[in-house]
């Protein structure tokens, strides 16, 4: 059994937003908007919950740091500590500023790559998935406004139709 | 709305009558049009030199690095040159896709895509040559930190050249990702609107599915501030790192504290020019005069202009340092790179790197698409010369006399680094027949803003938008007028063939919407198609399954994907 919904095309961002404001001042939920590029201030006006991807990305780039710290400590200091070029191996505090690059490189990579990965599988975007845009025109100029029909379909036909939608396709989910 | 507004005193960076599917259409084109005779041409001579290029390694690794021209004075010359120049033209992608991401420069856009394409080749190109160089490839995963097979001796990470292994291969995984997380929407895009079914397989795979969510978008933005903050520190510490390996030797000419910002600033100032050879090509074959506008190109020209004139201070920063250090082999050093055998490379590196950019003051020149194009070659040799003036004019005159000597290339350095220019330019040509070589989603986002067409009507006081009252209104499926269609009614007859007529005499209809993925709408479409009972679902197979989705032409796979079949034999037998 699948739910009936109804899809709203608009062509363009400003008319879009306008739309949001207006469906959710009528109090009715938008189950998704799709987007062909990122509208700002969207995610506010469909009151999405900010990300908290930028945050992961720290403390990706905290682990990061560990590893090196704990890796550079672990190789130089302990396993085998010898005298390069007259700079023996005292301790870690005291050989740390010649493991500054890499401590560096490894925040970067970790926080770079880790973050990346978190997006990825949040969004479900990996090679040989299938798209889930219900709309072609969706990645060209299109946007679509999905709300799904709760024997409200004539309501939400209206007012949609008033938000200066260009299209309107109720069909199935 | 307010938040499309600019100034109007800005410049349009998108020219011409262009809405949003106007960028759709010019910017797949390229991808989704025949490559021509002159591409073809190009190619194969790139290919040509790529091939002499794997020749020469082939010859190197097998043979020794006695190939070279290398001597016991000279033992570092133009593989590290090469090394040099290629990691620093690499950085220019980042800067303009970072750097400039964060200051908020809506210009980028119509490049970064470009410059990310080449930063990541030239990275590439940079690499082969630290593993060539080490005579034995096979064992390159040597500078791995793992213990040797006699005990636990590690690498060495107070060495420079580790913290590059670190570095770049830091700076290459991460720009690859942050170009290719770019490149969704628009691999996206390019396949939304393929034709050919193999196309829209690889466009589907290597989008990763993506689908233009509002949460996607808002992660997606996130990301990407993200990713370059995180890169604009990695880019600078990259071409630092590079530095240390000549700043930390006591050689004169090397052992130098002011190699990191120059190194950073040469860095960008070649990259810049690299960017303009390549973008002032790519922009008149594929025909995208449009987005890369003479605005762009004067930007960077005078990006190429500031960082050169920073370069110049280093260089005469140097040649001060050196007199006033009062070490005589400093000043020797210096004295000699001018005056000695190789001041033709000192002075060439001169012109080409602090004279030639000054002509970008003015403006004429530096909006002249010709001059541009000459300039940034002019700029490419000088930074060639720029290394292979720090790096031989240091080691060929030692501090022992009786070992000076001079450095020739033989036949295999120039083929190396003639096969890593071929190299990079098969990586590019290839990327510019496959792939959206603008990052069209973020045109689109500033179309309203910067584009000509919304300024105009912004200057006339018109508004930039029109709230429609014709709404095109679809219910249902399949409507009887597509079912009536000859092609339909064939393949209709053809379906019903495989699964079998309804007789309404035999049993009554079964309520379809007991399968998963069949609602209302789908019910109604297949009763008129004829299909009303599971028994008939039941005999469905892929060939049936793709005969529906041509007809109904909506929710393609979807009936395999939810397994009707499966499903109705299961509600079948129950009955």
């Amino acid at each position: 059994m699948a739910s009936k919904v109804i899809h709203a095309f608009y062509d363009d961002d400003d008319v879009l937003m306008l739309a949001v404001k207006k469906v959710k001042a009528a109090k009715h939920h938008i189950e998704e908007v799709y987007c062909p590029f990122p509208v700002h201030g969207l995610d506010k006006a469909m009151g999405l919950a900010p990300t908290r991807l930028a945050i992961t990305s720290f403390l990706y780039g905290c682990v990061g740091l560990t590893v090196a710290v704990v890796m550079m400590n672990y190789i130089m200091i302990e396993d085998w500590p010898q005298d390069i070029g007259g700079k023996p191996s005292f301790s870690y505090l005291e050989n740390m500023p010649s493991f500054v690059p890499i401590m560096f490189e490894l925040t970067v990579f970790f926080a770079a790559h880790l973050m990346v990965i978190t997006f990825f599988l949040r969004s479900r975007l990996w090679p040989f998935k299938d798209a889930e845009n219900p709309d072609v025109r969706t990645t060209d100029d299109h946007f679509l406004m999905e709300i799904e029909i709760h024997n409200n379909e004539q309501e939400l036909k209206d007012l949609l139709m008033d938000t200066g939608a260009v299209e309107i396709n109720i069909t199935e989910k | 709305m307010a938040s499309h507004y600019e100034a109007p005193i800005r410049k349009p960076l998108v020219l011409g009558d262009k809405g949003y599917h106007d960028v759709t259409v010019d910017i797949a084109a390229p991808v989704e049009g025949k490559a021509n005779k002159h591409w073809w041409i190009v190619f194969s001579i790139a290919l040509a030199a790529f091939l002499w290029g794997v020749g020469c390694i082939i010859y190197t690794v097998s043979t020794g690095i006695g190939t070279w021209g290398l001597n016991k004075t000279v033992g570092w010359a133009w593989d590290i040159t090469n090394f040099v120049w290629w990691v620093g033209i690499g950085h220019a992608g980042t800067l303009i896709s970072a750097v400039l991401l964060l200051f908020r420069q809506k210009w980028r856009m119509a490049i970064n895509r470009s410059a990310e394409a080449m930063t990541i080749f030239s990275v590439v190109q940079a690499g082969l040559f630290p593993i060539v160089h080490m005579g034995r490839p096979w064992l390159a995963y040597w500078v791995l930190p793992i213990p040797n097979q006699f005990g636990s001796l590690w690498v060495n990470f107070n060495s420079p050249l580790l913290w590059d292994v670190f570095a770049i291969s830091t700076y290459l995984s991460v720009s690859l990702v942050f170009w290719w997380t770019g490149l969704l929407p628009d691999f996206a895009m390019i396949r939304d609107r393929a034709v050919k079914p193999f196309q829209k397989k690889i466009y589907s795979l290597i989008s990763f599915g993506w689908t233009g969510r509002a949460k996607d978008w808002q992660r997606f933005e996130e990301v990407s501030l993200v990713l370059a903050g995180l890169a604009t520190p990695l880019v600078l510490s990259v071409h630092t790192i590079v530095s240390f390996d000549f700043a930390t030797s006591v050689i004169p000419g090397w052992h130098t504290t002011i190699f990191p910002p120059y190194f950073v600033a040469g860095a960008i100032f070649s990259g810049f020019a690299m960017v303009n050879t390549l973008l002032i090509i790519m922009r008149k074959v594929c025909h995208l005069e449009s987005y890369i506008t003479v605005q762009h190109i004067e930007l960077m020209n005078i990006v190429i202009m500031l960082t050169g004139s920073i370069v110049g201070c280093a260089y005469i920063t140097e040649l001060f340092v050196a007199w006033y250090s009062g070490v005589e082999y400093e000043q020797y050093a210096f004295l000699n790179r001018a005056t000695g055998p190789y001041w033709w490379a000192y002075w060439a590196m001169m012109t080409c790197n602090v004279f030639s950019p000054q002509f970008m003051w003015f403006k004429r020149l530096r909006t002249s698409i010709m001059f541009s194009f000459f300039i940034s070659i002019v700029v490419n040799i000088g930074m060639w010369f720029e290394r292979f003036v720090i790096i031989v004019t240091s080691l060929h005159r030692d501090y022992l006399p009786s070992s000076w000597t001079m450095f020739s290339p033989t036949f295999v350095d120039i083929g190396i680094f003639i096969g890593t220019i071929g190299f990079f330019f098969v990586l590019f040509l290839l990327y510019a027949r496959t792939f959206p070589v603008i990052a069209q989603a973020e045109v689109k986002s500033i179309l309203k803003s910067s584009g000509e067409k919304y300024k105009k009507l912004r200057d006339a006081g018109k508004p930039t938008y029109t709230i429609t009252k014709t709404t095109v209104v679809k219910e249902g499926i399949v409507s009887e007028t597509a079912l009536s269609t000859e092609k339909n009614q064939e393949k209709l007859a053809v379906l019903l063939e495989a699964i079998g007529k309804y007789d309404p005499s035999t049993g009554a209809p079964d309520n379809l919407q007991e399968v998963k993925g069949i609602g209302p709408l789908m019910e109604k479409a297949l009763n008129q198609m004829g299909v009303f009972t599971f028994a008939q679902l039941s005999k469905m197979t892929q060939k049936e399954y793709d005969l529906l989705d041509s007809i109904t032409e909506s929710f393609p796979g979807r009936a395999l994907r939810d397994d009707w079949a499966g499903q109705a034999t299961i509600l079948n037998n129950k009955k």
